[in-house]
């Protein structure tokens, strides 16, 4: 059984995909993430139509997904958030693929794949999560459900 | 990632700065994906321009700095030298004729022309088209390729049997200046294996069935090697150019087997060279039509813009479209734009095909798409295409609904400025 206290803390364990260490508040989605044609590159946002976060932005989240999809514009519109200063504060996902290797590189925010346990299961939007990337490990503390109302 | 003598020495900047950081972004790039080695190329097929609004501040810096940061991920600017091997632009923003029409500021179109001076003289091929295969950029079996564009990509690994992954604007801006890409996914043979078998129970046999078949599938299977088996009648390069277009737009499918059809399998068996079945699928009316109402989005049957050619027409679609409008006139409520690679057009002027279409009251375009360009007619409510890319995309990007159908249904609702297509 997973412990969903609110004080311990859950560990994962995977590997590096950008090295760097940053915490914050998950932004979970199911659905995979397409770059160009799939996000705002000015605003941070998702904006594919019948995507579950459309109109919901990642901008300084932890973005926690299970891949990437659609255009080899995906890097580039990773990287424009970047220029942008609105891309994710870290990445973790699930399945490797180019699109997602080049854009966790391009993005410059630490990211981890290959958990030991399934990261969109275990973590849900509204929770705290620190990425330590450089030694692939991510620590999640669930978030109080009063918490998570009072935003 | 192990490295050769030639490579560890343009990675110390043995070759110069921008070799160097083509380099630094290889290694970053293959060490991400897990890679344990760099593979030759010797074909790159990437996007070199800069005409979104985003980026207006890096294009003032000039281009060495615009391809540093934006094809090298590289904040340092370094100066640019000619590309190692044979490389192609694909799509752009802007098309260099009609530019006004599309909406686009005329400093906008200049500074498109100067970069493709820039980067012309280089060695960057400008084919300018989502679809190199259509105009010469034809890569052979088993060739590694460096290519970006989803829809190309699909092409050029299923029905050419060559091999690359989905690139990147900056991973093929380093394969460019390096003639390396990292060995992984599908430039390795057991990754071009099938994963998921899927029947096809009904008659797939025109290009919308096509698109429906793949966008239906791309959903499902997500990344993985799709084997499709059943009903579907011999395709042709535009039917395989649709197909693979949706099933990269829908999900992100890289790969995909028919037996008997495409090189790198002549039976089912082959096509999973031993591996397991992941999944068994099959396609029949309830699929097609769950597709069909996924890509119509549109519900005002009035439609003011009708764009024909994503992935860009080839010269047997121009014709068609060309005898559908001969001696008539559209609309006067709707735009048609037809879109083409340049080098086709030329023929298509030739035939006598784009004085059909624009005696009509249609654009042919080429070097864009709407999507890519993010630019429709002005006040433009209701789109119509037969494309499932574009009816996947455009709601997104431009906010606008879109109907999805035949070219014979878009055709007639440029003429009429009327949606009466329907799946029967």
């Amino acid at each position: 059984m997973t412990d969903t206290g609110s004080n311990s803390a859950i560990v994962l364990h995977g590997r590096k995909v950008v090295g760097g260490v940053a915490e914050g508040e998950a932004l979970v989605t199911h659905d995979t993430i397409s770059g160009w044609g799939g996000i705002n590159e000015r605003e941070g946002t998702v904006i594919e139509r019948r995507h579950e976060l459309r109109g919901v932005s990642f901008k300084d989240k932890i973005l926690v997904f299970p891949g990437a999809k659609g255009s080899s514009g995906y890097s580039a519109y990773f990287h424009m958030t970047r220029l942008n200063g609105v891309n994710p504060r870290a990445m973790i996902f699930v399945k490797m693929t180019t699109k997602a290797a080049l854009g966790a590189v391009v993005t410059r925010a630490p990211a981890v794949t290959d958990l030991d346990q399934d990261p969109l299961s275990v973590i849900e939007t509204g929770d705290w999560v620190k990425v330590d990337a450089d030694r692939g490990i991510v620590e999640v503390t669930k978030r109080p459900a009063s918490a998570q109302a009072a935003e | 990632m192990k490295l050769t003598a030639a490579e560890q020495a343009m990675y110390d900047g043995k070759e110069g700065p921008a070799k160097q950081k083509a380099m630094d972004l290889l290694m970053r790039y293959g060490e991400a994906l897990g890679a344990e080695r760099l593979v030759e190329t010797n074909n790159v097929a990437g996007a070199f321009n800069a005409s979104t609004p985003s980026v207006r501040a890096l294009v003032a810096k000039g281009f060495d700095a615009v391809y540093s940061e934006l094809n090298l991920d590289s904040a340092d600017v370094v100066p640019i030298p000619k590309m190692a091997v044979p490389t192609c632009q694909l799509i752009t923003g802007i098309d260099n004729d009609n530019w006004r029409i599309q909406g686009i500021p005329d400093e906008l179109a200049d500074q498109q022309k100067k970069a493709e001076k820039h980067f012309g003289a280089l060695g960057i091929n400008m084919f300018a088209t989502c679809t190199p295969y259509q105009v010469g950029n034809v890569p052979v079996k088993g060739e590694h390729c460096a290519w970006m564009e989803s829809s190309a990509v699909i092409y050029c690994n299923s029905v050419l049997g060559a091999r690359t992954n989905t690139e990147g604007k900056e991973s093929t801006g380093a394969a460019a200046l390096t003639g390396r890409i990292p060995y992984w996914g599908y430039h390795i043979p057991e990754n071009r294996r099938g994963t998921h078998l899927v029947h096809v129970d009904i008659d797939v046999d025109d290009i919308r069935d096509w698109g429906l078949l793949g966008y239906w599938i791309g959903e499902i299977v997500q990344e993985d090697v799709p084997v499709l088996t059943g009903n579907m009648r011999q395709p042709s390069l535009i039917k395989l150019k649709h197909f693979g277009a949706a099933a990269a737009s829908s999900g992100g499918v890289e790969m995909y087997h028919i037996p008997g059809i495409t090189p790198e399998a002549n039976t089912v068996d082959d096509a999973f060279g031993g591996s397991k079945i992941v999944e068994t699928l099959r396609f029949g009316a309830a699929e097609r039509k769950l597709a069909y109402a996924n890509l119509n989005c549109a519900t005002d049957r009035d439609v003011d813009f009708v764009m024909l050619g994503c992935p860009h027409n080839s010269i047997d679609q121009v014709a068609l479209i060309a005898l559908l409008l001969e001696g008539k006139t559209l609309s006067a409520n709707t735009q048609l734009w037809v879109h083409t690679p340049r080098a086709l057009r030329e023929v298509a002027e030739r035939n006598g095909y784009v004085k059909m279409i624009t005696d009509a009251g249609g654009v042919v375009m080429s070097d864009t798409c709407p999507a890519i360009s993010r630019y429709a007619p002005k006040g433009t409510r209701v789109i119509a295409t037969d494309s499932a890319k574009q009816a996947h995309y455009l709601p997104a990007i431009l906010g606008i609904p879109v109907w999805f159908g035949t070219v014979r249904e878009c055709v007639e609702a440029a003429l009429t400025g009327k949606w009466n297509g329907g799946l029967q």
